[in-house]
């Protein structure tokens, strides 16, 4: 047989494995359906996504012929998909608003917001018109407000974020006045931006920032109208800036749905919660 | 089968994959166009320059849709970054050509080659970690301009030195080899007869790796700041088309997301106008010598 | 003797040309060091900390676990088998439609259409447009289109046509690299001889290009390994392992960005998976360099 006739075959051979290789694949997919298999697909925040996905995990063990798909899309897309029935379940980081109070909603978790400076900022505290007058661009350095004479980097979340809706309206700052330095996506991003420069000050989720600073990572948590920011403050209620972790569906749930939702609530999967660094329900 | 029908049907065949090909670009400009026109409709070309400032909203007639800010981002970093890159891609590319001994020219460019591959979240990770703190100690806030031209810089040098090095391997060799016998120095046949007879390959390079420069989303939204305001110096934050789309997508909706596939659509018009101007620079020759 | 101030010239072009690969290499190096440190501390083990035999063997089964387990902890724990799979599928999906696309157009742009045919530089030019598409907009595209239009949701088959579209103008180049280093002499005899145009591509120019072509294809994979923000919008989150091509799946640099930015004290697993992903890589990169210098002719000028 001549070489290129050989390679050709070869070439036929991969591409027939290949083909083979999908439809047995795809093919098992048909045969669990065929079982039934029930998907759940979850879309929204990608500060619950974490959370939701280890839920579904242990949800799945326990219901063998359930799938739990969680994608993220920011917790406006969760609301948007939810209404639109390409999700059964929208994952949305805050309260819900006015427009959105026809949807059916269940609280998993809390978490709180903290602000957080640089390790090596003397500074212990600030009242709330400081951070006003910081965060507006009145204040500058951090001799303004009783620190040493260094520049202070402002660390904003981006517009639409759940964190920045929730500091704006405790804070009573229009989002739209923020002078800000550096403008962060994601809760790490803004750890590992302060945790960058020594004289910057921003806000993230109060888990993620102990979880960093017991791993060594040179940030500090700053109170808040005089209440020490920890998970346990949260849990009790009086730390004034929280936000609940929600799950909406559009209608009432039934079936799988409920059974999912109820199994997220329940105080089967506060290990699950604590461990990546949120508040669970008590 | 006759050789010549043969050759008509291979010929048809190989049209239509080509077709699909070609489609597919003018697939992803439709689509751009259809998703961004309320942006057109509703918020209008002349508010994309004139308005106060970058706060859409999903109601046009409540937001403010400046763009200006954000362009200068995309321009100044991509301009940046092949100020940087180009120089430092041609002259590794002739490093590897002309001056490296054969084992260290191999070593360098498969380091390029492995450059070429590491994803964009790794550069923008290693620079978010290790860059922006040091440009933070020189002068605050860190993210900046300039850790986004460093980081593109880095990530789009493997275009230009992968593609100026086949540019310069394309030369003639008679070119060289008269040059030797003329007794001209190593530096003075790079300058005078390999960069210019390589030129409109090096050219090529250099604007396939703006384009590049341009699209790059996720390393620049992690290094550059990310805040909406004509930079003035270095230091100061920047925001580029490519971030804002990613940034806001998620939750935008009506006027605000179509004003963001307008986003989309400059960037797309933009890398077709400078790929239709590399076009002009290029002779390409399609079969080598014998 | 040159005069004095083009010898100065002359010294002072030389140094530019070695100092910038030393700028580069310097740059590069630090990345690659950082990573390859932040990465190897988390595969050793924590309780060790001479470096024995025992902690090498331990560290050696930690890597093995890490490669084949399934990440658990939102991934700070276990590993990244699950992904590793998602990721290979939607290369395998990927190269199988950007192969017979770009090797078709490449074959035609070199052997069947003229330099100056209109239909041939109208497709070289969708082909470069199409390689300067921003990633961010590929991922939009890719899931209004093959999510949404063709229905597939998220899904790896939706996520490895998305990446086709992207590495399709590398395959290309390369394919036509690799049809170039066929001598000329070889498409002149075979016409004297009567052969018929396809017979002359398929059977004598094909095979001699073949080398050249799977190295663009082992670069095309690189190029679509590094891609995340087209992948975060069309193959989706989810970390399970795939049972089909319709299902979602996780790419590995879309866990690498997930477990860096979202998740409290992913930064060590994060760095781990950018390990493994770049040790991939130098394998990959290292087959392709092998098949090009074994079977296509030096090309180098010295």
């Amino acid at each position: 047989m001549s070489q290129q006739l050989m390679k050709f075959h070869l070439l036929l051979a991969v591409l027939l494995l290949w083909l083979v290789a999908g439809c047995g694949l795809s093919g098992s997919g048909q045969s669990d359906s065929d079982a039934e298999t029930t998907r759940i697909t979850l879309t929204g925040s990608s500060t619950i996504a974490p959370l939701a996905n280890e839920i579904g995990k242990r949800f799945e063990a326990q219901h063998p012929h359930v799938r739990v798909d969680v994608q993220t899309g920011g917790s406006s897309r969760g609301v948007a998909d939810v209404r639109r029935g390409l999700a059964s379940i929208g994952m949305v980081s805050r309260e819900l608003a006015e427009r959105e109070s026809d949807l059916q909603n269940f609280t998993i978790a809390r978490d709180g917001v903290c602000l957080i400076v640089h390790e090596s900022n003397p500074i212990e505290s600030l009242t709330d018109e400081q951070v006003v007058a910081i965060y507006s661009g009145q204040a500058d350095n951090w001799q303004d407000v009783g620190g040493s004479d260094a520049a202070i980097t402002v660390v904003n979340k981006a517009e639409g974020r759940s964190t920045l809706e929730l500091f704006c309206s405790y804070f009573k700052l229009d989002s739209k006045t923020i002078q800000a330095d550096v403008v962060i996506g994601d809760n790490e991003q803004g750890i590992k931006t302060v945790a960058g420069n020594p004289g910057s000050i921003g806000y993230v989720s109060i888990g993620s920032a102990e979880f960093n600073r017991e791993h060594g990572v040179p940030i500090k948590l700053l109170p808040i109208a005089g209440i020490a920011p920890s998970q346990a403050r949260v849990a009790d209620g009086s730390f004034p800036l929280a936000r609940p972790l929600n799950l909406v569906t559009r209608e009432t749930p039934t079936g799988v749905v409920q059974q999912f939702i109820e199994f997220a609530q329940s105080a089967e999967v506060h290990d699950l919660v604590e461990e990546l660094s949120f508040v669970p329900l008590q | 089968m006759s050789p010549s029908s043969k050759d008509r049907l291979l010929t048809t065949l190989l049209q239509a994959l080509a077709a699909v090909v070609g489609l597919l670009v003018l697939l992803i400009f439709a689509f751009l166009i259809r998703e961004s026109t309320p942006a057109m409709t509703q918020v209008g070309l002349s508010r994309f320059v004139a308005d106060e400032s970058w706060h859409p909203s999903a109601d046009a007639a409540h937001g403010s849709f400046n763009l200006l800010p954000i362009l200068a981002g995309t321009l100044l970093t991509s301009a940046g970054a092949i100020l940087v890159a180009a120089p430092l891609g041609i002259f590794s590319a002739v490093f590897c050509q002309l001056y490296a001994p054969p084992s260290l020219g191999w070593l360098y460019r498969r380091m390029i080659e492995l450059m070429a591959g590491v994803p964009s979240v790794v550069y923008g990770l290693w620079g978010l970690v290790v860059l922006v703190p040091w440009i933070a100690a020189l002068h605050p806030p860190g993210p900046s301009l300039l850790a986004g031209i460093m980081i593109l810089a880095l990530m789009i040098l493997p275009t230009v030195a992968l593609l100026a090095d086949a540019a310069l391997a394309s030369v003639p060799r008679e070119y060289l080899q008269g040059a030797a016998a003329l007794g001209l120095s190593r530096n003075t046949t790079t300058c005078q007869i390999l960069l210019p007879a390589a030129r409109s390959g090096l050219v090529t390079a250099v604007i396939l790796a703006l384009v590049r420069a341009i699209g790059e989303t996720m390393a620049v939204l992690m290094v550059c700041g990310n805040v909406v305001r004509m930079p003035a110096s270095l230091f100061d934050p920047v925001r580029t088309l490519t971030s804002t789309i990613a940034l806001e997508m998620g939750y935008a909706r009506d006027d605000h997301r179509a004003a963001l596939f307008a986003c989309g659509l400059v960037l797309l018009v933009a890398v077709a106008v400078l790929i239709v101007f590399a076009e002009l620079f290029s002779r390409r020759k399609t079969h080598a010598a014998a | 003797m040159p005069p004095r101030s083009i010898r100065w010239k002359s010294r002072a072009f030389d140094a530019a040309i070695l100092v910038a690969p030393v700028i580069v290499s310097g740059f590069f190096l630090w990345l690659l060091a950082d990573l390859l440190f932040q990465g190897s501390v988390y595969f050793w083990p924590s309780d060790s900390s001479a470096i024995q035999l025992s902690a090498i063997v331990d560290m050696l089964q930690h890597i093995v676990m890490f490669l084949t387990a399934e990440p658990e902890k939102a991934g700070r724990e276990g590993g990244v088998g699950p992904i590793l799979v998602s990721t290979g599928l939607i290369l395998a999906v990927c190269m199988s439609v950007a192969l017979p696309l770009g090797l078709g157009t490449a074959m035609l742009l070199s052997e069947f259409v003229s330099e100056a045919s209109r239909f041939g530089r109208a497709v070289r030019r969708s082909l470069d447009i199409l390689a300067g598409v921003p990633s961010i907009v590929f991922g939009l595209f890719g899931n209004a289109f093959f999510c949404q239009w063709l229905g597939l949701q998220f899904s790896i088959l939706a996520g490895g046509l998305t990446l086709a579209c992207m590495v399709l103008p590398l395959l290309v180049r390369a394919a036509e690299e690799g049809f170039r280093a066929v001598p000329q002499s070889q498409r002149h005899t075979a016409a004297a001889l009567g052969f018929s145009r396809s017979s002359l591509v398929l059977r004598i120019i094909l095979p001699q290009a073949a080398p050249g072509i799977l190295a663009g294809l082992i670069l095309g994979i690189g190029r679509a390994l590094a891609e995340t923000a087209a992948l975060i919008f069309t193959s989706g989150y989810v970390d399970r392992m795939p049972q089909s091509l319709l299902d979602s799946g996780r790419a590995i640099s879309v866990h690498i960005y997930d477990l860096s930015m979202n998740v409290p004290g992913g930064n060590s697993p994060a760095y781990a998976s950018a390990l493994v992903l770049v040790v991939l890589l130098v394998v990959l990169n290292f087959a392709a360099w092998w098949l090009v210098s074994r079977f296509l002719p030096r090309r180098s000028l010295s």
